[in-house]
Parts: C-alpha cells; sequence; structure tokens
C-alpha cells in the first residue's frame, strides 16, 4: 500500500527484492532504499517511514540521492549523513553572508549558495526609512534565512519575529572567516558539542558560526585567532581521541 | 558562478597579520609549501600538488610541417587551461585576463629561454617536424599558479618520450614504442618560476602567496631561473615600484629554492622512468643486456 503523502507507507508484507541496508551502511545515489524491519516494532499495522535529507521518493520506491551513511532515529526516521561543503539554502538557518552590493533599497548578500540572498534595510533593528543601517559593501552580517526554497530568490533579515536584534546583524571587525564542511558546522552547534566545550578549555576567544559553513573567529592576538581557525579546519577528519590529543599538545605549546 | 568576494575583516586580518609576520597556515614568509610531484602512466603526464594548489601538465607530439622562416626548428606549443573545477570563479571557454596572463608567462619562461633544443625535433627539414604540445590543466586553485604551473610543464617534459624515426632516403617511418624504444627530450637547462608577493607598496614580501594572500596584495614579482643561476624570466605586475635591494633579496631566495625543486624534480623524474622502463623491458622478455643498457641511459638531461 503506497500512501500519496511524503511518508511512504510499507505494509509488512513488502517483498524486498534489492539488497536489504542496515543503518550505519554507507549508500550511494541511485540505490533503491529497502530496510529491514526492525524487530521491536513489527506488528500486524504498516508502518510510516519519514524519509529525511538524502532520500526521495519516486513512485513506489525509494531512492537514495546522496552518498553517506545511512541512519536512523526512533521511531521512523530515516535519513543520509553525507559530508559536504557547498551550502544550500534552507528556511530559519542563521548563516554568515558578506555584503557584495547596495542597490536601492536592498543589499545583495553572498551566502555561499548558487544566488545572492537579498537583504532588506529595514530588516535590522531599530531601521526606518529615514534612519538606515551603517552597512558597507564587504560587511559581514549573521541573519537568517525566511524565504528559501528552489524556485524563489534567498531572502534574509536580521531582525526576529518580535522585531529584536537577538544576535544578528552587522559584526566581524578585527577577527577571521574561514570555511568548513557543513557536517562540522552542525557538529559544532549541537547542544552538547565536545568540540566546542575542548575548545573553551584553550583560552578566550569569541565565535560566530554560520549554517553554511562559514566561521568568524577572534581572540586577544593574532596568534591566538590563527591558532583557534586552523585547530577548527583540522577537527573535521579527526576522532576525539585524536583532537583531544591535539588540543592537549597545542595549549602545552602555545604562550 | 561567482567566487565569493573577500570580506573586509579578512582583508583587515590579513594584512595586520602580515605586518606581525604571521601568515594562515604558519609558515615563515620565505617558506614554501609542501611540493609533490607525481607521474602518470603515459610519458609526458604529471601532477603537481603545491600545497593545495593542483595541476596537471600533459605532453603530446605530432609530425607538422615546419614554419618557412624556420625549416629547421620543431615547434613548442604551450597551452594552460582553467578548469571550473578549480575556482568558482572560472568559467569554461571564458578568456579571463589571467588565463592570457599565465599563457604568455609560461611560453616566455619555457620558449624563450631556449630550455629545448629545437633543432633535435627536425625529421626531414623544410617537411617534417615534432611539434610537442604541452597542455596545462588547473585542477585546484589555492594561490600561485604559476610555479605549479612551471614545474608542472617542465617536469612532464623531461618525462616525456617522443616516437623514435627512421629515414630510409625519402622514405620516413615512424616507429611505435613496441618496435623502438621513444627518445627523450633534449632539455638544456629547467627553468622555475618563483613567485614574491608584495604587501603595503613593497614593505612586506611573501613568498608562495596562497589564494587569500594573492587577493590582498599590491603587486606580485615572478622571476623564473634554472639551476645554474642564470633567470629566464622576470615579470612584475599590479604596478608598485620595487627597490634594488628588493630585487635581490627575491633573487638570493630564488637560488635556493629553484636548486632544491630542481632536485627534487629530477629525482622523482628518474625513479619513476627507470621504474616504468624496467617494467617495460621486463615484460617483453628482453634480454638483461638492453635492460642494463637503458638504465645507464637514463640520466640527467
Amino acid at each position: 500500500m503506497v500512501c500519496l503523502f511524503d511518508c511512504v507507507i510499507l505494509s509488512c508484507f513488502y517483498v524486498i527484492i534489492h539488497l536489504v541496508y542496515k543503518v550505519g551502511d554507507v549508500l550511494l545515489p541511485g540505490d533503491v532504499f529497502s530496510f529491514q524491519m526492525p524487530e521491536s516494532i513489527t506488528d500486524s499495522k504498516p508502518e510510516k517511514v519519514v524519509c529525511g535529507p538524502g532520500l526521495r521518493r519516486n513512485g513506489d520506491e525509494v531512492l537514495v540521492c546522496k552518498s553517506g551513511i545511512l541512519r536512523h532515529k526512533q521511531p521512523n526516521l530515516y535519513w543520509i549523513d553525507s559530508q559536504q561543503r557547498r551550502y544550500v539554502p534552507g528556511k530559519g538557518e542563521s548563516v554568515i553572508g558578506i555584503i557584495t552590493s547596495k542597490s536601492g533599497d536592498i543589499f545583495k548578500v553572498d551566502v555561499g549558495g548558487s544566488e545572492q540572498a537579498s537583504l532588506s534595510y529595514l530588516a535590522f533593528e531599530g531601521a526606518t526609512k529615514r534612519n538606515r543601517p551603517n552597512v558597507q559593501v564587504g560587511d559581514l552580517v549573521y541573519s537568517q534565512f525566511i524565504i528559501a526554497n528552489k524556485d524563489m530568490e534567498p531572502e534574509l533579515v536580521c531582525i526576529d519575529s518580535c522585531g529584536r536584534a537577538n544576535g544578528m546583524g552587522v559584526f566581524g571587525a578585527g577577527g577571521l572567516l574561514f570555511k568548513v564542511s557543513l557536517g562540522l558546522v552542525r557538529r559544532l552547534l549541537a547542544p552538547q558539542s565536545e568540540i566546542a566545550k575542548d575548545l573553551e578549555k584553550m583560552f578566550p576567544f569569541e565565535i560566530v558560526v554560520g549554517m553554511n559553513g562559514r566561521v568568524w573567529v577572534k581572540s586577544k592576538t593574532i596568534q591566538q585567532t590563527l591558532i583557534v581557525a586552523n585547530l577548527l579546519e583540522s577537527c573535521e577528519n579527526m576522532t576525539a581521541q585524536q583532537r583531544q590529543t591535539l588540543f592537549r599538545r597545542v595549549a602545552d605549546g602555545s604562550i | 558562478m561567482r567566487d565569493t568576494p573577500l570580506s573586509n575583516c579578512e582583508r583587515d586580518f590579513l594584512l595586520k597579520a602580515i605586518q606581525e609576520k604571521k601568515r594562515l597556515d604558519g609558515r615563515q614568509t620565505y617558506d614554501y609549501r609542501s611540493i609533490k610531484i607525481s607521474f602518470g602512466t603515459d610519458y609526458g603526464c604529471c601532477f603537481v600538488d603545491l600545497g593545495k594548489t593542483r595541476i596537471m601538465a600533459q605532453v603530446s607530439c605530432e609530425l607538422i610541417t615546419p614554419k618557412e622562416n624556420r625549416p629547421n626548428e620543431g615547434l613548442i606549443f604551450f597551452n594552460i587551461e582553467l578548469s571550473p573545477m578549480a575556482s568558482p570563479a572560472f568559467e569554461m571557454g571564458r578568456q579571463s585576463e589571467l588565463l592570457v596572463k599565465l599563457n604568455r608567462q609560461l611560453e616566455r619562461c619555457l620558449r624563450n629561454s631556449k630550455c629545448i633544443d629545437t633543432e633535435s625535433l627536425c625529421v626531414v627539414s623544410g617537411e617534417k617536424v615534432w611539434q610537442i604540445r604541452v597542455d596545462v590543466h588547473l585542477l585546484n586553485h589555492d594561490g600561485n599558479l604559476m610555479d605549479a604551473a612551471s614545474i608542472a610543464a617542465i617536469a612532464a617534459l623531461c618525462h616525456f618520450r617522443r616516437p623514435d624515426v627512421g629515414i630510409q632516403g625519402e622514405e620516413v617511418t615512424v616507429y611505435s614504442t613496441e618496435e623502438r624504444d621513444p627518445i627523450p627530450l633534449s632539455i638544456y637547462h629547467m627553468p622555475i618560476c618563483v613567485s614574491f608577493s608584495f604587501f603595503q607598496q613593497g614593505t612586506y614580501l611573501l613568498v608562495d602567496p596562497c589564494e587569500r594572500e594573492e587577493r590582498v596584495m599590491d603587486g606580485l614579482l615572478m622571476i623564473a631561473m634554472n639551476k645554474h643561476r642564470e633567470i629566464c624570466s622576470i615579470q612584475s605586475s599590479g604596478g608598485i615600484m620595487l627597490l634594488k635591494d628588493q630585487a635581490g633579496t627575491g633573487g638570493a631566495i630564488e637560488i635556493q629554492s629553484v636548486a632544491e625543486k630542481t632536485r627534487r624534480v629530477l629525482g622523482s623524474h628518474r625513479d619513476t622512468v627507470s621504474c616504468s622502463k624496467t617494467r617495460r623491458v621486463l615484460g617483453s622478455h628482453r634480454d638483461t643486456v638492453s635492460c642494463s643498457k637503458d638504465q645507464a641511459g637514463t640520466g640527467e638531461p
């Protein structure tokens, strides 16, 4: 039985004719996704499965469209965890953008996606038609997407729904901006991030993390800023053990 | 796609860091990034990694009629291509200013310095000569394209073997690699470029700029030299005025780094060529006598 909504409903008697994948397998685009029903929730009722990023419904089948590792979250969410550096704008995500031009009432902002986003000058805290915000070409802004889909030009705002800045806006004097992969950014922003905790023990610094893979760091001296930037860039492919060893070595060696 | 613009804070930070003599990746002012040279399976295919900048050079040859005013000389043709996979700023098919500049510099460095003996490429005077074509593809752009391109081109030329030719009266026979061993090109010397970037109107000098440093630099000085301390070409862009002692320091650094790089190129090339030759020789069941003869023949150009 196949449902017309976004989720695929599979009955217990679905005949699995393709390879059966387990959670943690590496999948490639084009693989037809079929999986083993976990024993614990097997019952005679059909199961609803929610397809996350990297999975797409194609008629009766669910196809894999990104290469990566299959992940599962209880009770019924499946997705593909992939390493990606190219950002695709998503609604509600907070990103670091670079102002590229001012034209009339809007700023054009580069967020690392396929096209530039637009940011209205009224979308700043305390901005009115008479009181324009002090934004120059080349400035960094931390802002949120209010429109981000594949059919329209993305739009950013620097205020939340109550009209307060809430940390967003122009920033960046004196720090260093660099780029990392999206996976690392998500790990940094996770609630109990180990990487962030390890970094905090080193020395004080300010950090702004954008979901488009851009990170801004500022510390007391240029040397310390460079150390933090290089450490973050190298955390990409390290296990927790290697990372802690590296951080400890740097902390012992640094002044 | 457009390239990511450089934000004001990045520019200020980079300039301040350079004033304090600090570079983004922890190098000193005169340090080069690590260079890795590897060769492909064909003769004349070379990959060069300069840090994250990656370049591939491929050499090929064909028989053509020579120019009328130089009937005894072969031809060498250089072509650099900026692949869109190297950087979002590069678009396929578009003739950008950078591309023209790189092509011109590579030609000046390798062709005008006469590092290859073009008269040895002549087969039948006035009728048939070899045209050597060097295609350089940029695979990843992280700054300092000229240095990497010059190393890749000269390493590929050293690695390349052209087919042997037999002339009997009027007939010209080109032997395939199975019939007769292909012959290396006759290379007199190896010019290698070293780039210096200048900041704050020439006050600060950095060797081997990476991509972000290239964006904030005021000017670029490129010197091509060989290990015999002969300068093959000098190119200064950006319109900055250099003092004589700055150019002198540049030359001194250049000599050391060129000598070292030439050693690396020859070392890696010799290992690869003797390996592939031995494999081929054993595979075609020739006797050991010709094997040792070939090994002895693979000397320094």
